[in-house]
């Protein structure tokens, strides 16, 4: 069917988006890897020189590095952990028949559609002030003394307004997933006498092995690179305690001006989330099959 | 007996379900209410839910003092310019690996994907001193281009999933009757494709309006869109939390809107297929 012609023809229609999406991973990459081996600041201009691996040994043993390390983490892991064991619950409640189902469903997607800049200023002002925040009133009303959310929990703060954002999409996906799941086959577990639990147990839970993998998956690529959030709350502070990678490498880079350091971490963050899309990937391309 | 359980489940599920929704969406109408109280009550303790003074005075003082307007084109001209373009390189990309597919097809399919799994902060360095050298520091055009290849690959995978699914007959046997590739694309493809388009351009505006790493990193104030504008509250003077709400409620309303729209689009635009 196919002529050589068509074949051509399909061949310069994809060519433009393969070029373009090749020139943006390849020459940034190049020129992160060139810059990772220099001693370069722009600081100090005309300075340039070749330093091999210094700047990843720098990196790499730097303080800062390891703490950041952990606090992305503690962040990618709590808020997996949170919007998944709040949105399984949650998915199998807007499942149910609600009246009104889908206004509920909007008002639960909502805060997915709000910009990371507005989440994080609304949550940290209207509600986490320790004087005036919504929560400190709440804390006093049932005679507790109100948290100074940003001083003494600030990575936990960060945490909370960033699974507020995600909770809507593990919520949406996982409801999608149980909306394929065969009616008849809970009705055939029911009828047999199977109670609730070992019906959810059985039947639903490995029919949302697929879909939890894809949220874990999607969600700790983007919540690795968490930044806007961090920028306009805490500033990574106090001192390092909410300084995710993503935020240690924009400081070295546009506030220390250290662009080899910054080169060699930009680098390590690469090869971190490679290893998670190495999965994701295998797991897409397995479903392209089918 | 039957009956009643089933009503007492609907009642049930009915009530936990607008408690666990309302809670959810409560952060932004709480910022809704502060963005018509004024300075005073929004910051007063014990906190007023309804019977406040209602005043509009935050929404004028936001445009006075800060010019809204202008940010808020930053972020039309960059969220939809970014799309716009993404859209007119993924077209064909897409509709070529859809319906003339070879062996690599799914390779390059998978390693468009790979291309979105980059952190961006992985080549913010080189970025920065590419904008910083061409001059495109605080520029729309910058942006615009940036948002696009960031986007592109999306944009690809969602255009290819749904050109997937129009059948194949119809378009052989519009070929049969003689249609040449140009009308087989105008009148046989397009009217098709049309629902797909619209999902892509839908999603991928909400991508690139709420995209808050390139541009609190590459704009200051020119080319600022609101991502950037509602960043300089984070160091404000005085009180600021009602001009906050106002700036922050103008910010999501119309992407709140169409993010309603596009609920479905959104699974299937973020999984790259996996879920639908």
């Amino acid at each position: 069917m196919a002529t050589r012609q068509t074949q051509f023809l399909a061949r310069s229609l994809l060519t433009p988006a393969v070029g373009l999406l090749f020139i943006w991973m390849i020459v940034p990459l190049a020129l992160t890897l060139y810059f990772s081996t220099l001693h370069y600041s722009l600081l100090d201009p005309g300075s340039e020189a070749f330093i091999g691996l210094e700047n990843f040994r720098y990196f790499l043993t730097d303080p800062a590095f390891l703490a950041s390390l952990q606090n992305t983490l503690v962040l990618v892991g709590s808020v997996l952990a949170l919007t998944i064991l709040l949105g399984i619950p949650l998915a199998l409640l807007l499942d149910q028949p609600v009246i009104g189902r889908n206004f509920v469903r909007l008002m639960v997607i909502a805060p997915f559609f709000v910009m990371p800049t507005v989440s994080a200023l609304v949550w940290k002002n209207l509600l986490m002030h320790p004087v005036s925040g919504l929560f400190a009133w709440l804390a006093k009303l049932v005679g507790l003394t109100p948290v100074d959310w940003f001083n003494d929990v600030p990575l936990f703060s960060v945490i909370l307004i960033v699974a507020w954002q995600w909770l809507p999409f593990a919520t949406l996906i996982l409801l999608t997933a149980l909306q394929s799941l065969d009616e008849e086959q809970k009705e055939a577990a029911e009828m047999d006498g199977a109670s609730a639990v070992s019906t959810f147990i059985y039947i639903t839970l490995p029919h949302l092995a697929r879909p939890i993998t894809v949220v874990i998956l999607i969600e700790t690529i983007f919540l690795l690179t968490v930044f806007a959030e961090i920028y306009v709350t805490t500033g990574g502070g106090p001192g390092l305690s909410t300084t995710n990678i993503a935020f240690l490498i924009y400081a070295q880079a546009l506030i220390q001006f250290d662009v080899g350091s910054a080169s060699a971490g930009g680098l390590v963050a690469v090869v971190i989330a490679n290893i998670v899309a190495f999965f994701l990937v295998r797991i897409v391309g397995r479903n392209l099959e089918a | 007996m039957a009956r009643m359980a089933t009503r007492q489940r609907v009642v049930i599920s009915t009530i936990g379900a607008w408690l666990f929704g309302f809670l959810i969406f409560f952060p932004i109408l709480w910022m809704v209410l502060a963005s018509f109280k004024t300075e005073l009550e929004a910051f007063a303790i014990p906190p007023s839910f309804l019977f406040f003074h209602w005043t509009l005075e935050n929404y004028a003082t936001v445009q006075e003092r800060s010019d809204y307007f202008h940010h808020a084109m930053n972020s039309i001209i960059i969220a939809g310019g970014s799309t716009l373009i993404a859209l007119l390189i993924a077209i064909p990309a897409a509709w070529s690996m859809a319906f003339s597919p070879t062996k690599r097809t799914k390779d390059i399919l998978l390693w468009m994907l790979s291309t979105k799994m980059m952190p961006p902060v992985g080549v913010l360095v080189p970025i920065y001193l590419i904008f910083k050298t061409f001059g495109l520091l605080d520029s729309r055009i910058g942006l615009v281009f940036i948002l696009c290849l960031g986007n592109l690959p999306i944009v690809i995978w969602m255009l290819f999933t749904y050109f997937k699914e129009i059948p194949r007959d119809i378009l052989e046997a519009a070929r049969m009757d003689g249609a040449t590739i140009g009308r087989e694309l105008v009148y046989v493809l397009t009217p098709m494709a049309i629902p797909g388009l619209a999902s892509t351009l839908l999603l991928n505006l909400i991508l690139a309006w709420n995209e808050a790493f390139w541009t609190l990193n590459l704009s200051t104030s020119n080319a600022a869109p609101l991502t950037t504008f509602i960043a300089s509250y984070s160091s404000p003077e005085g009180l600021f939390w009602a001009k906050l709400s106002a700036a922050s409620t103008l910010a999501i309303a119309p992407i709140l809107v169409l993010g309603w729209f596009s609920q479905k689009q959104l699974v299937r635009g973020l999984t790259f297929g996996a879920v639908k």
